[in-house]
């Protein structure tokens, strides 16, 4: 493993001046559990790990039912699935939480490491997608917030500047009626990266029979988690039914652009973007009727 | 050469100072400098186990977390984890079901299991099974380690 | 001989195990845990390339890397002889064995040792590898077994021919050997056949995957004396290999077998012990060398994949006629692949007149195959295990049934020779038929049951046990044998049995090349079998010495001196009585201490034959398959302590689960696998199986004194074919490739 420095950050400025000065052989380390694994392996050159777990603003875990979620970058995902109010209010985050890596991953990883990762198969960015997060990012030049769809441009690329670093993740309280569901096909039931993972959230009328409005996103079918826009309209007014839904199974499956890989075929992607879209969006809709 | 630092901490409830390299984990603190060699390494990228301890009370894999940002908090070890003059529950269990063959990866499964009773003593097998799939172990199809842990779980509730 | 049901006191119960604690504790030291002052790291370089020419090694800039102490490459080992050497695993060419310990002129497939380095850390030592400046003529990678048997196929050595059943050919091929075994007369066979089965099979690459990657830390006394310690199936295999590849007497290597963390086959090759001793040599300093975990899958050897053909023939009433196999295995970068051991398995559950069996040896850019858990049994058992499943259906008769009919029993013979002695065939498929899980309802829809038998020959091999008789009653043990999977406690309990003693009294040391006789490695199913045969002659002798110093104390003849349940009496006349332990505290009165010693070479393993039965379910959306209910039955002879043996049996059962439905080398055009991680080569955890069910049928070896059969590796054999059936049973399709990933199930059924 080559040599780097360790610096422990207490500020966000202090991170954000690192940064700056230091380029893009710095890196922030949160839970570790990507970085770690790609210095050792050679797979990324870096002179300095900024610790910012000790930062207040990246560890707050907030949720307020008027104002929504604050979730800082850092909180691990353990801390996440024991708040029974965040589990209510936002299932489909709360599930990808609960299948990244094992128990002890989950004990250092965390929702913004993975967003900052960005990784096409990342288990959190379809949730964060369908749950419209904004992303709040401090950089020199003070604060600013971006759509989370917009946070990936690339395999490992992100929308980050020059000494800009994430500080936390903003999502609105749910509406009424609404429920969040995702999940991922992996070979295995633990441990395996998503072959492709599919998160959805809908919103129903007061009768629970028609959709008043979808989010479909997907991982692990194109070189960053996608935000199936236009299959998420499709079902905008429609009736519950598995015509609708197949619908926008479909015209998910047309945004996909799979490679193959030891993971898995690109047609099986495809195909699977399908099934798992059909899947995430029943499960979204049963949670809806599922809840008083 | 690569500049050390020194690092305090808790392990096992004893404060210990060591000096470390930013790039060393502490799985290699522990195994290189500590001398306490009951972590593993399995994979060394947080697929196998092997190498669980409990972080500030958490479950981590040692081979993920540096040395370096171990200052100030608190290790537990599978050396910490029987009194001097007896096993932990846990330890029993493992010996009593036969649930270790080689025993490369039982000290891993036994801070597993650990960190798992401590928050849910009641576990049923599913979330047994879930909660140890971290937990690579290839001698013993997992049955009697299961039930090891399902065992130390009637034991408690009883 | 054994061979009646007894009552035994230690035999058959389930003692803690004595090297327990230490296990449980984090005190046992396995080989990366050894530590040493002065203590050096070493690291090797591994080929980027799977088939390519070295034109130069330029070792200069990391030898001037701060923190290095030495570098070595395939110049600094002795000149390789092209000659056979018998390592106690099998004849084994040097050129070869040399070769792929450091490449001297070509590397044969990506991970291929080339050199490697010592520093004062593991890092240090990493880093100075990428200053190794390594020139390479790439050439065309052949991967596949039937490509490389291909005539305008690239050639991996030019030196090699196919030797065929004594005669070699002209030409240089990538077949290193044909084998053929013929039993009756197939062509007749096949012609009183009214239903003939025949498909082809295709198996992956597969790993151990024990959790310990290999390990050594290697000293040079000035003296010329070598101490390795490492972990291993075999601390004289290790000695041997050293001494041949090093060109140095075993008089003067010492292997130090620290605890092993799994092995399966896997761990009898050595890899860097002898980088380790040669970086040694060169600094003057212990140097400890690991192998990380993606060194493991892309450096050392894992199970060949294969190409099977099966066909079998069979009458109205369910009698097979005839059997015929082609069993194609990839040898790795070496010759030595296990078609020798898949060919002597693969019909014998089996009472068959008519087979013929065709093998073939064959190189390819991979790594040099390593036995892996009944090596070569697995691959053929896939083919015939499935063929049978379809002979069975197309008859219309239950698949267990059709194995009764057809059952192996003593005296008949295997189509590669042997007559078969009394073995427990026929008996592992009644228990299976008669398991409430065979008989369990399991018509949802997508849900499937399948079953499938397997057979594994077992081995001997040389033990050796000493025992020394302690003044309070109690004994040690010393042996051999390294310690995978609890045969301390199982040894250990065969000599208490002798002894009339607890398991407890007895104190097992798994001990050093300079300590004990020679014993060969742990693997072949043969530790519980022959180690345990040696400590029960040893208790033999220990007990006849006690006798003797009975007779003294009570001045009568040995002859009438009698030993039963621990307590030493005398007859005719005199009334004496004394126990085991009393009298071991009169040793030093009775002319001083006692010591027994045992050694073995039996040629009497018995084979091991096991049934299962598992229900799967299918994703008929997604290819998924999960294994619902899991029972495997297996002959054990005798259960010595029947938690091990069961642990044996599910470990093994669950090591088949993994092969049959995820775990497999994926490789790319250029022969790179892409998947050398525990993240990507997707072996079980224990979320993705259910209990597996155990059960222990015991029809003694006449072989053992207590009746024991091997178990380790039977296992391993039938869930393959086993979850093929089922998987048939479950949505009609017949899966001929491994593994049946999701992937390859969803094409199989027509949805990409």
């Amino acid at each position: 493993m080559q040599d780097f420095s360790y610096v422990s950050a207490q500020t966000v400025p202090e991170a954000v001046a690192l940064l700056d000065e230091k380029g893009e052989k710095a890196r922030i380390l949160a839970g570790g559990t990507d970085l770690i694994v790609q210095v050792r392996e050679a797979r990324r050159d870096v002179d300095l790990m900024i610790d910012v777990k000790s930062i207040p603003e990246v560890n707050v875990l907030n949720y307020d039912a008027n104002a929504g979620l604050t979730l800082g970058a850092a909180v691990e995902c353990y801390k996440i699935y024991a708040v029974d109010a965040i589990c209510d209010a936002y299932p489909g985050l709360v599930d990808a939480t609960k299948i990244i890596g094992g128990t002890a991953i989950q004990g250092r990883a965390g929702v913004g490491g993975n967003l900052c990762n960005a990784s096409p198969a990342a288990d959190c960015i379809p949730p964060l997608i369908v749950l419209n997060a904004t992303c709040v990012i401090a950089g020199p030049n003070g604060e600013r917030e971006l759509p989370v769809e917009q946070f990936c441009t690339a395999p490992g690329q992100t929308a980050l500047e020059k000494g800009e670093m994430l500080v936390s993740m903003k999502i609105p309280a749910p509406a009424s009626n609404s429920s969040s569901f995702y999940l991922r096909f992996i070979p295995r039931n633990e441990m395996d990266i998503a072959v492709v993972g599919a998160g959805a959230s809908v919103t129903l009328d007061d009768a629970k029979q028609t959709i008043v409005s979808a989010r479909i996103g997907l991982a692990a079918v194109a070189p960053t988690p996608l935000f199936a826009e236009e299959a998420s309209a499709l079902l905008a007014g429609r009736e519950v039914s598995d015509a609708a839904i197949d619908e926008a199974a479909q015209a998910a499956q047309a945004i996909a652009r799979p490679i193959s890989d030891m993971r898995g075929t690109a047609e099986q992607r495809t195909h699977l973007v399908g099934v798992l879209t059909r899947r995430a969006l029943n499960g979204a809709i049963q949670r809806v009727r599922d809840t008083a | 050469m690569a500049r050390k630092s020194h690092v305090q901490t808790t392990i096992n409830g004893e404060t210990v100072e060591f000096l470390c390299e930013s790039r060393q984990s502490l799985l290699e603190v522990l195994r290189d400098e500590l001398h306490l060699t009951g972590a593993k390494e399995g994979c060394n990228n947080g697929n196998c186990g092997a190498c669980s301890v409990i972080l500030d009370g958490r479950l981590v894999n040692s081979c993920l977390v540096l040395g370096v940002e171990t200052e100030g908090k608190s290790v537990e070890t599978i050396e910490g984890l029987a009194e001097p003059d007896k096993l932990h529950p846990i330890q029993d269990a493992f010996l009593e079901n036969a649930a270790l063959q080689c025993g490369i990866c039982t000290p891993g499964f036994i801070m597993s299991a650990k960190a798992l009773l401590d928050s849910n003593p009641n576990p049923t097998e599913h979330e047994i099974r879930y909660w140890l799939a971290g937990n690579l172990c290839r001698c013993t199809g997992y049955d009697k380690i299961v039930k090891a842990v399902l065992d130390v779980a009637k034991e408690t509730s009883a | 001989m054994e061979t009646e049901k007894k009552e035994y006191k230690v035999i058959g119960t389930r003692p803690i195990r004595h090297d327990g604690v230490d296990k449980v504790t984090g005190r046992a030291l396995y080989g990366a845990d050894f530590q040493m002052t002065g203590l050096l790291h070493g690291r090797v370089l591994r080929s980027p390339h799977a088939h390519a020419r070295i034109v130069s090694i330029d070792t200069s800039r990391a030898e001037a890397y701060p923190g290095v102490k030495g570098v070595v490459t395939a110049k600094d080992l002795p000149e390789a002889e092209d000659r056979v050497a018998d390592l106690g695993e099998g004849a084994v060419n040097l050129k070869y064995l040399c070769d792929n310990i450091l490449a001297s002129d070509k590397v044969l497939y990506k991970g291929h040792a080339v050199a490697a380095v010592a520093a004062t850390s593991p890092h240090i030592a990493e880093e100075a590898c990428t200053l190794i400046d390594v020139e390479y003529e790439v050439l065309p990678p052949v991967l596949e077994v039937r490509q490389a048997m291909e005539a305008d196929a690239p050639l991996l050595h030019d030196t090699l021919k196919t030797t065929s059943m004594g005669e070699t050919a002209d030409e240089p091929s990538n077949v290193a050997s044909h084998i053929q075994h013929q039993l009756g007369d197939p062509d007749k066979g096949f012609a009183e056949a009214d239903i003939i089965v025949e498909r082809d099979f295709v198996t992956g690459t597969v790993h151990q995957g024990y959790i310990e990657p290999h390990n050594a830390t290697a000293h040079f006394n000035q003296d010329g004396q070598l101490t390795i310690w490492c972990s291993t199936q075999g601390a004289f295999t290790v000695r041997e290999q050293v001494a041949e590849i090093l060109q140095y007497p075993i008089s003067k290597i010492k292997v130090v077998p620290m605890e092993i963390g799994g092995g399966f086959g896997g761990k009898i090759s050595v890899y860097i012990k002898p980088v380790a001793a040669m970086l040694a040599k060169k600094t003057g300093k212990p140097v400890k060398v690991l192998m990380n975990r993606a060194d493991v899958f892309e450096g050392t050897g894992p199970t060949p994949a294969s190409y099977v053909r099966v066909k079998m023939g069979a009458t109205k009433d369910g009698k097979i006629t005839a059997a015929e196999a082609y069993l194609a295995f990839e040898a790795g970068a070496y010759p030595g692949a296990p078609v020798g051991p898949g060919a002597m398995c693969i019909f014998a559950p089996y009472s068959i007149e008519n087979v013929i069996i065709d093998g073939y040896d064959v190189v390819v850019n991979k790594p040099k195959t390593a036995p892996y858990r009944a090596p070569g049994a697995p691959n053929a058992a896939f083919g015939s295990e499935t063929v049978v499943d379809e002979l069975a259906e197309k008859l219309d008769i239950d698949p267990l049934e059709f194995r009764l009919i057809n059952g192996a029993k003593e005296g008949d013979r295997r189509a590669d020779g042997p007559v078969h002695p009394r073995i427990g065939c026929i008996e592992t498929v009644e228990a299976a038929k008669a398991h409430p899980h065979y008989t369990a309802p399991n018509g949802k829809k997508h849900h499937g049951r399948g079953v499938a038998s397997g057979y594994w020959f077992n081995i001997g091999l040389e033990s050796s046990v000493t025992i020394n008789v302690n003044s309070d009653g109690t004994i040690n043990l010393i042996e051999g044998s390294t310690d995978i999977g609890g045969t301390r406690a199982s040894i250990a309990m065969q000599a208490a049995e002798v002894l009339g003693i607890p398991a407890e009294s007895v104190n097992p040391s798994v001990v050093d090349t300079n300590s004990v006789g020679y014993t060969a490695v742990t693997g072949g199913s043969r530790t519980t079998y022959a180690t345990g045969y040696a400590a029960y002659e040893a208790a033999q002798e220990v007990k006849q010495k006690m006798i003797a110093r009975a007779a003294k104390l009570w001045e009568v003849d040995e002859a009438n001196v009698q030993f039963a349940d621990g307590e030493f009496s005398s007859i005719n006349g005199k009334e004496e009585q004394i126990s085991f332990r009393d009298l071991c505290a009169q040793l030093g009165q009775t002319g001083g201490p006692v010591v027994g010693s045992g050694t073995v070479n039996p040629g009497g393993a018995g084979g091991a034959y096991a049934t299962h039965v598992v229900d799967v379910a299918v994703d008929e959306e997604t290819g998924k398959v999960e294994v619902l209910r899991y029972t495997a039955v297996q002959d054990a002879g005798r259960a010595i302590h029947p938690s091990y043996v069961e642990g044996q049996i599910q470990g093994g059962a669950v090591q088949g689960i993994g092969w049959a439905l995820n775990e497999e080398y994926i490789y790319n055009d250029e022969g790179t696998m892409t998947n050398a991680s525990f993240l990507d080569y997707r072996m079980p955890t224990c979320l993705d199986l259910p209990m597996i069910d155990a059960v222990i049928v015991e029809v003694p070896n006449p072989g053992h004194p207590y009746g024991v059969r091997g178990v380790g590796e039977v296992p391993i054999v039938p869930p393959m074919a086993a979850i093929a059936n089922a998987i048939y049973d479950a949505i009609g399709i017949r899966m001929t490739e491994l593994p049946m990933s999701p992937d390859r199930l969803l094409k199989a059924m027509g949805k990409i």
